[in-house]
């Protein structure tokens, strides 16, 4: 054992250093940033892009039309955010279905899989954007809206129903055999045994699609809908001004930012909890 | 007619069981009968096909070749209700397997509420008696990684228990406990005896096997190659490898 003296000497050492490193980095962080800002702020047309992309006013004249788009662009995050982990899981449980009858099933899923992850998001959007309204099918929705969250929703589900599935994958086999040893069907041993511990292994992977998908909500702008990036387009191309860019940028990082904070304090405090039960 | 061919039957029956994981063959044609309450204990050494024996009766396995009967009634021919069999048959793992995010009432209770489809207040009243009755009233709301390895082997056999099964197997249970654990274990396995459960035990614990055992099987290469009261087969071994599998646990200090 330490004695109480010399644990305080001790400590009050590490304080030292603590107070020590945080001076150093500091000092190493505003040279570092003072120094690249000098760089970027001396360059030789460093006047110019101030007014085309820093410009107070313009940014001020462009607010209230891009956070009017950012409104499309929360309302479709919220409705994909609702479909994305129905439509994931429906597909993680299909793969994960045993037994020979359920092969097509299983299929199913590996081609869905396959070819909407295999696909760019942005070239689905414009696939299913332009082409299925295209088609003029009686019934179908036609809006461009509708069909880009079609395609976000198919896109995130493939990657989401992957993340589910390495889930699923890492519950021990030997709890499927005690939940099916107890006389529960395979939907029944999934839903009450696997499932549940499945998605508790995946949360940090699942939290970490969601920052992706609140960002990737901007591609919806291609189709022409007028999303954040397309009125910030819209009032470049008329003002021949860059600063309402910078607006929606602004934007996403007042939502992704926290997100990500958020996530990464989540993930921590998740580990620490595992760390404890395994004790 | 029927009848008599039933009560003629033993309890459970393996006929010429082959179980192949790939091109290894780890039951090659298991022949073994148990009678109604009878306790039979399954030695021999790692991969003699004793857990495999065990998964394949509640078929969590499905086998290559041969039968099991359960009362006379082949429960491997296709078209059997496999849910309903593994509620007739219960199984306890070496590694207790307990559901993690339940509590010990919620994972004892699973099986009655969603696959017997049983009133939720009657298989909890059901659960807690079982649990008190092996020590484990105090312990209902906990969750497994809260309670010690005895703890939760006992809780697993409370759970195969809730369903009455007519058999109940017992695969290793003792294995991963620490050594002072184990006690607690076999003497609710002892109990279960005394009250006449058919019990198949693949089993390590050479000195349970034979207090408890009405009949030891020593499994060698896939096959029951010796099959005889504990006091004759652990007294007088007939076969070579009985005698050599015995002589090695004896010095391990097992027996």
């Amino acid at each position: 054992m330490i004695a109480p003296a010399r644990e305080s000497a001790l400590s009050g050492f590490f304080r030292q250093e603590g107070a020590r490193a945080g001076v150093i980095a500091v000092v190493s962080t505003v040279v570092f940033f003072g120094g690249a800002a000098l760089a970027v702020v001396n360059s030789p047309n460093w006047p110019r892009v101030r007014d085309q992309f820093f410009s107070g006013e313009d940014f001020v004249e462009a607010w209230p039309d891009v956070v009017g788009g950012f409104w499309l662009n929360v309302q479709l995050f919220f409705w994909a955010m609702l479909l994305i982990p129905v439509v994931a899981m429906l597909v993680a449980v299909m793969r994960s279905l045993r037994g020979p009858a359920f092969a097509p099933i299983r299929l199913l899923s590996v081609v869905f899989t396959d070819v909407f992850r295999g696909v760019p998001l942005i070239l689905l959007i414009l696939l299913l954007g332009f082409g299925v309204p295209a088609l003029q099918i009686a019934g179908l929705p036609r809006g461009a809206t509708f069909w880009g969250l079609v395609a976000l929703t198919l896109s995130y589900s493939a990657y989401t129903a992957e993340i589910y599935r390495s889930g699923i994958d890492a519950v021990p086999e030997s709890q499927r055999s005690s939940a099916r040893s107890l006389g529960l069907t395979q939907m029944q041993a999934l839903r009450f045994a696997i499932l549940p511990q499945a998605v508790r292994n995946v949360v940090p992977a699942l939290m970490n699609t969601v920052v992706s998908l609140q960002k990737d909500v901007a591609l919806i702008s291609v189709l022409g809908v007028r999303d954040a990036t397309r009125e910030a387009q819209i009032i470049t191309s008329r003002t021949f001004n860059y600063t309402p860019f910078l607006a929606a940028t602004v934007l996403f990082l007042l939502v992704s930012i926290p997100l990500t904070r958020y996530v990464d304090w989540f993930t921590a405090r998740d580990r620490r909890l595992r760390s404890q039960a395994q004790v | 007619m029927a009848e008599h061919a039933a009560a003629a039957a033993p309890k459970l029956e393996l006929v010429d069981v082959v179980k192949r994981y790939g091109d290894r063959t780890v039951l090659d044609g298991m022949t073994l009968s148990i009678d109604e309450h009878e306790v039979v204990c399954l030695i021999g050494p790692s991969g003699c096909g004793k857990s495999t024996l065990l998964r394949c009766v509640d078929l969590l396995d499905p086998i290559d070749a041969g039968a099991i009967r359960l009362d006379g009634q082949a429960i491997t021919r296709p078209g059997v209700d496999t849910n309903a069999v593994r509620r007739r048959i219960g199984i306890v793992f070496q590694s207790f397997n307990l559901f993690p995010h339940m509590s010990v009432l919620d994972n004892v209770t699973l099986g009655a509420r969603r696959a017997q489809r049983r009133d939720r207040v009657d298989a909890e009243a059901q659960a807690r008696e079982l649990l008190d009755r092996f020590g484990l009233g105090d312990k209902i709301d906990e969750f497994p990684n809260r309670i010690s390895g005895g703890q939760n082997q006992r809780a697993a056999i409370v759970r195969a228990l809730m369903s009455d099964p007519e058999i109940l197997l017992l695969d290793e249970v003792t294995s991963a406990l620490d050594p002072e654990l184990v006690g607690e274990v076999l003497g609710v396995i002892r109990e279960l005896a005394d009250r006449g459960l058919t019990m198949v035990l693949a089993t390590h614990e050479m000195g349970f096997a034979r207090d408890v055992a009405h009949r030891v099987c020593f499994l060698h290469e896939g096959r029951v190659l010796e099959s005889a009261p504990p006091q004759e087969l652990f007294g007088s071994p007939r076969h070579e490898r009985t005698q050599q599998f015995l002589q090695r646990v004896t010095e391990a200090g097992r027996l």
